[in-house]
């Protein structure tokens, strides 16, 4: 076991942030903590990554102790915080040189861990890094947070704020540095990722709501959904949420994921529809795909 | 020992990129210098003075010229006493004299005359000065026309004006009294409080602030390394401004170096330890730049008010002299006076080195405490 969290809470002031939070990450996992802004994933990050001690609750990280073994631990984690906080007014190399050397390491001796990530952003190495864009600020970020060769990477929020093709990359960078036998958690609150994890726990206001992997909590959804296409989207989804065996509708993109309560009869909905004035409908059953199943766990807690 | 020298570089190589740093390092510090002390000048002189001569005399004639003979005032004439009370509501001048008439006829027949001063006091120290002035001007002048008139009376006169003996003056270690010599080594000590003082705890701040705190709390950085390579680099830069701030005051001012330089480096390098962990402290307490720098400002506007720069402490009342005993700056300003300027030695500044160097292990002990590496 790479992460063991077993009942955690802290809490700032009345809010509290986590709230008996336990899971497990093996080794070697690549592990997602997804859920929206504001769940605790930051909360729980800074504990595991000895910033934070916790109110109650044990957590071993490659079994150490990150409140009383922090110092053993330091040395073996890689953090990436959620927000750039390598030194905008170094350069490149000299970001990843700084923090080679105060691991005590050099980058001769580890550039072959972080060669595949580096090799893309060297030849800007002379820049200073808060000239680079986003997308090379984080390579440089998970550069400097990988030369030091640590067992566990730990990465907050990665890939908020980044183009569509970064983000895609850095997910494949992910998945290479997992084949190297580095345990990953990574936490964000783009659901469309947690496919991309070997397992995930949705996190929502410091509790965690499910723990497994992508394809089982796919297959746990039982409930018939329906993609809803109209010319109207807005209004349509509008009227979805009216309709009497209506649980749940979500937009996306340009149509609209619609979970009912029960089967219902054919063309029902359609004339519900056609009443309401809208045209080029189309109804087609399709099957979950993860965010359904997040948005539908996340209105059984609320509700 | 190779982490803190990679630190230590690391901040030199941000100082020497910072565009806003290198400036308020280099190039303020030796402007205040240059100019404060031409600026902050306590001397008075041209001080703005009408005679209201009602007598018309030639005593009272003899009286103006040892007013216009000084260098100290730019005398000016009125007939009517009224017209100078104007004068002095619009502010043209600072004082009048007002001569009466019969002022001869009552010296030489009275053997005593009054004279009357009136003098703008809102400026409460120029209104001091003014009037030892006009006094003693006033004293030569008696002096004068006891001897010249009425030379039978003299013995007597004297004995009546209180001074059979005549007190004159040596002012020793600045002996032209010249203001430069006072204030130039005080504003040295500003500086060096000032880069010590703020930079270093604005730079702790920074990491704060922009976030790179977050990454550096989970390397294996201990925190005193952290805090030494964060604190050195000002050390360092602090006693060169010192070392670059004596020479142009020997070289501008010609600061007489009586005592020895070993001696204000050794104190300096002890008392910046003292303002960096002030420095230190104050930004474990703060979030962000602005915050820092707020609290580090209201410190030090005390601090050099309260230092004796200015002011002599010995004119504080009491409850200040005390408050005084916890101000570094008051300290280090006696010790390079002293030093500088009349040779102080070791012995002379044991007592305040001692003080310094226990506030210095105190604020520091409480700085590192109260830095935390998590929360």
């Amino acid at each position: 076991m790479s992460i063991y969290i077993n009942h955690i809470s802290k809490s700032y002031g009345p809010v509290k942030a986590l709230d008996d939070i336990s899971f497990e990450v093996s080794k070697g996992e690549l592990f997602g903590l997804i859920g929206p802004d504001g769940a605790g994933k930051t909360t729980l990050i800074r504990i595991l990554t000895t910033l934070l001690v916790p109110d109650a609750g044990t957590a071993r990280v490659l079994d150490l102790d990150p409140v009383k073994e922090f110092r053993k631990l330091r040395p073996h984690i890689g953090y990436m915080p959620g927000r750039f906080s390598l030194y905008q007014d170094l350069t490149v190399l000299e970001n990843l040189n700084f923090f080679a050397t105060i691991f005590g390491t050099t980058i001769e001796k580890n550039y072959h861990l972080i060669a595949d990530i580096y090799s893309q952003i060297e030849p800007f190495k002379n820049r200073r890094a808060g000239q680079l864009s986003g997308g090379m600020k984080q390579k440089l970020a998970l550069s400097c947070a990988m030369v030091h060769e640590p067992e566990v990477l730990i990465l907050d929020e990665p890939t908020t704020g980044v183009d569509a093709v970064s983000r895609k990359e850095f997910w494949e960078m992910l998945a290479r540095l997992k084949e190297r036998g580095i345990t990953i958690l990574v936490s964000t609150p783009y659901m469309d990722e947690a496919s991309l994890c070997d397992r995930v726990a949705l996190i929502q206001n410091g509790h965690i709501l499910q723990v497994d992997s992508p394809a089982s909590i796919v297959e746990s959804y039982d409930r018939p959904l329906l993609g809803v296409r109209a010319q109207n989207t807005l209004r349509l989804l509008e009227d979805l949420r009216h309709y009497p065996l209506t649980h749940t509708a979500f937009p996306f993109g340009d149509s609209v994921h619609l979970a009912l309560t029960g089967e219902q009869t054919d063309g029902e909905l359609l004339d519900y529809l056609q009443k309401k004035g809208h045209t080029e409908l189309a109804i087609e059953p399709i099957a979950a795909n993860i965010e359904d199943c997040f948005m539908e766990l996340m209105t059984e807690k609320i509700a | 020992m190779k982490t803190i020298l990679y630190i230590i570089q690391k901040e030199f190589r941000q100082i020497f990129r910072n565009k806003t740093m290198l400036p308020i390092l280099f190039v303020m510090p030796f402007l205040q210098l240059i100019i404060l002390p031409f600026a902050a000048d306590f001397e008075i002189k041209n001080i703005r003075l009408t005679i209201v001569d009602m007598d018309q005399s030639t005593l009272s004639r003899q009286l103006n010229s040892h007013f216009e003979a000084s260098p100290f005032f730019e005398v000016t004439y009125q007939l009517d006493p009224g017209q100078a009370a104007d004068r002095m509501q619009s502010n043209d001048i600072d004082l009048y004299l007002e001569i009466p008439s019969r002022f001869e006829y009552r010296l030489l027949k009275e053997q005593s005359a009054p004279l009357h001063l009136t003098i703008d006091a809102i400026n409460g120290a120029k209104a001091g000065v003014a009037q030892a002035y006009v006094q003693s001007i006033v004293r030569d002048f008696n002096r004068e026309v006891i001897s010249e008139w009425t030379p039978q009376l003299q013995p007597r006169a004297l004995a009546a004006m209180g001074q059979p003996v005549d007190i004159t003056f040596q002012n020793w270690f600045n002996p032209d009294m010249d203001y430069n010599t006072f204030m130039v080594p005080g504003i040295l000590v500003l500086l060096v409080t000032m880069i010590g003082g703020f930079l270093s705890g604005m730079n702790v701040v920074k990491e704060k602030e922009i976030g790179t705190i977050e990454q550096i709390n989970v390397t294996p950085i201990r925190k005193y390394q952290f805090i030494i390579g964060k604190l050195l680099p000002f050390w360092i830069l602090a006693l060169i401004e010192l070392a670059i701030g004596m020479t142009i005051g020997k070289i501008i001012f010609n600061i007489p170096f009586v005592g020895s330089i070993g001696l204000i480096f050794v104190f300096a390098s002890v008392y910046l330890l003292l303002i960096l962990g002030l420095g230190l402290l104050i930004s474990t307490f703060s979030n962000t730049q602005q915050q820092s720098m707020f609290l580090t400002w209201f410190l030090m506007v005390i601090f050099i008010l309260m230092s004796g720069l200015f002011t002599p402490i010995e004119s504080m009342p009491h409850w200040a002299q005390v408050l005084t005993w916890f101000n570094p700056i008051a300290y280090f300003v006696e010790v390079i006076r002293m030093v500088m300027l009349k040779g102080s030695g070791w012995a002379d500044v044991r007592g305040s080195f001692i003080s310094i160097s226990a506030f210095a292990v105190v604020l520091n002990a409480l700085a590192v405490w109260n830095y935390r590496k998590r929360s």
